[in-house]
């Protein structure tokens, strides 16, 4: 099968600083990928390059030909202004930008759409309140809502299970699984161990650089976790250029 | 005798009907661009830009006397260079907008002074500093009418793209590339509305017909259509109020409208439905559910 995303020697981060070193990797078409890893082991980093908002310090992204429209992109710290008055219906609706884009018409199929995404994340009745009234489960129930029309063929959810109950992060995982059968690739960045080992059949376990990479049940050993841990968070202002690059060959 | 204070001056005098078509056309294109500055919190850019685009006109006076082709030219050309330097600045480096555009506009109006000082004659120049929409020819009537028509095509085709901006910015970066652009034309319309305003209401007014009933909107409505059309509506209500009671009282018609607006204000912030004082102090016995 012909990957769907290629990591060829990827290194991510700011200001020169890596924050992803030298990653190599490959996704399939319609994989169930978990990230994995510390607080600071550039799993939000990661997701940034492959959509694109991040640009590589070195290396390349390839996403098999995909539109920036064809991915959709839950980051984790949220940049939404709360208190800007739009409806939660406005709101959703707006991840149909890839068939309405900037002029199209709201017709009945698109309205239909909308009123589905909201009865799939359960905000039946929500639809005229403004956002800045919701919980943060609702708040991430609705964006799961316009992740779900953006019908995108890849879905990258940067820790969406945080700080969310029990309940609706079972009702949110289920649409999870529900992506994964209709065959679109998703990643996601999680902490909860049990819940990768239980749903995620593949998992890349990130600390700076890629700690293992494979079938859950090969990446989640102790010894990897305990490897993963013991990457250092902090930048070195003194650090000097990476030499892997200049090297001929490098040792994996 | 209502009819005689509320009516009769437009019905007799032609130069309140040119000044009643001008506010309203200003109210129009203005209002909209106000509710969008509150809401992207630059309603003090909006301020700035004032004073970007003083030193601009002030040149094309000087070069063509009291032309206003020439001063509009002038201003249109000062405020989108400071809009746009000061919107590059801030999206290719770190550096917020309203950091790099305090930095633009100032230069700007050191540059201005500069340029009047050389020249020697300012006293002309309290016309654009104060304005006079009582003095309304056709072609200025004809440049701000148009202007408000331009606005408000541009801002329908950018409706959308600066509405998901201003409330998920990063959403916007991922679908599309539309955020950068649509925030620069958006720019260039608060530009050409400051310019538009200026010859009613003298630059430093100008701001006031956007921001004052963008202010008001917000405590009557909740959603942002509701608050573009009250916006609208209470931007003409002060215009034709104050150029009622500039006609009756003398006051300065320019100041006139903006009190006018500065008392629709501060009723709403005590009477109005959506968070005002009134009903925070009496907010009514509290709900079931």
């Amino acid at each position: 099968m012909i990957a769907q995303i290629k990591f060829s020697d990827v290194t991510l981060g700011y200001d020169r600083h890596p924050a992803v070193h030298h990653l190599d990797g490959e996704v399939a078409p319609g994989a169930l990928l978990a990230v994995i890893g510390p607080n600071g082991a550039g799993k939000s980093t990661l997701f940034r390059g492959l959509v694109g908002i991040l640009k590589p310090l070195a290396g390349s992204i390839a996403t098999g030909g995909l539109d920036v429209r064809d991915i959709a992109y839950l980051p984790q710290t949220v940049d939404i202004d709360r208190s800007f008055p739009i409806s939660v219906y406005d709101f959703v609706g707006t991840g149909l930008w890839r068939t309405t884009g900037f002029f199209g018409g709201m017709g009945k199929g698109a309205r239909e759409k909308i009123a589905h995404a909201l009865s799939v994340v359960g905000l039946n009745g929500f639809e005229n309140r403004p956002i800045g009234t919701l919980s943060g489960g609702q708040m991430q129930r609705m964006l799961f809502a316009r992740v779900l029309l953006q019908d995108a063929r890849l879905i990258v959810l940067d820790e969406p299970f945080n700080a969310i109950d029990a309940r609706t992060s079972a009702d949110l995982l289920d649409l999870v699984k529900h992506w994964h059968a209709e065959k679109r690739t998703v990643l996601a960045a999680l902490h909860d161990m049990e819940l990768v080992r239980a749903n995620f059949p593949e998992t890349l376990l990130l600390a700076r650089g890629p700690v293992a990479w494979g079938a859950t049940a090969e990446v989640l050993t102790a010894e990897n976790l305990l490897e993963a841990r013991r990457m250092c968070e902090a930048f070195d202002d003194s650090a000097s250029a990476c030499a892997v690059d200049d090297l001929p060959s490098r040792a994996a | 005798m209502i009819y005689d204070a509320l009516i009769a001056p437009f019905t007799e005098f032609e130069f309140m009907r040119r000044a009643l078509a001008a506010v309203i056309a200003l109210s129009l294109g203005g209002a909209p661009i106000g509710v969008f500055l509150m809401l992207r919190r630059m309603s003090l850019v909006g301020d700035a830009m004032a004073h970007a685009i003083l030193p601009g006109a002030a040149i094309g006076f000087l070069l063509s006397g009291l032309n206003l082709f020439a001063m509009t030219t002038g201003g249109l050309i000062a405020g989108f260079t400071v809009a746009i330097l000061a919107g590059m600045v801030s999206r290719s480096t770190g550096l917020k907008e309203d950091a790099s555009l305090a930095t633009f506009y100032l230069v700007s109006l050191a540059l201005g002074v500069t340029i009047v000082s050389i020249r020697g004659t300012n006293i002309d120049l309290l016309h654009v500093l104060f304005g006079n929409i009582l003095a309304m020819d056709d072609p200025t009537l004809l440049v701000i009418a148009s202007n408000a028509t331009i606005t408000l095509l541009v801002l329908a085709v950018i409706y959308r793209p600066l509405v998901i901006e201003s409330v998920d910015p990063i959403f916007l970066r991922t679908v599309s590339r539309a955020g950068a652009p649509s925030h620069l034309a958006f720019l260039a319309l608060v530009v050409i509305n400051l310019v538009n305003g200026f010859q009613a209401l003298g630059t430093l007014l100008a701001v006031g017909l956007m921001i004052l009933p963008a202010g008001i909107a917000r405590f009557w409505s909740r959603d942002i259509t509701g608050m573009i059309c009250i916006a609208v509506l209470s931007a003409i209500l002060s215009g034709y109020a104050g150029l009622v009671l500039s006609f009756e009282t003398k006051v300065p018609s320019g100041p006139a409208i903006i009190l006018t607006a500065a008392a629709l204000y501060v009723g709403s912030v005590f009477f109005g439905s959506v968070g005002g004082l009134f009903r925070q102090m009496f907010p009514g016995r509290h709900l079931e559910a």
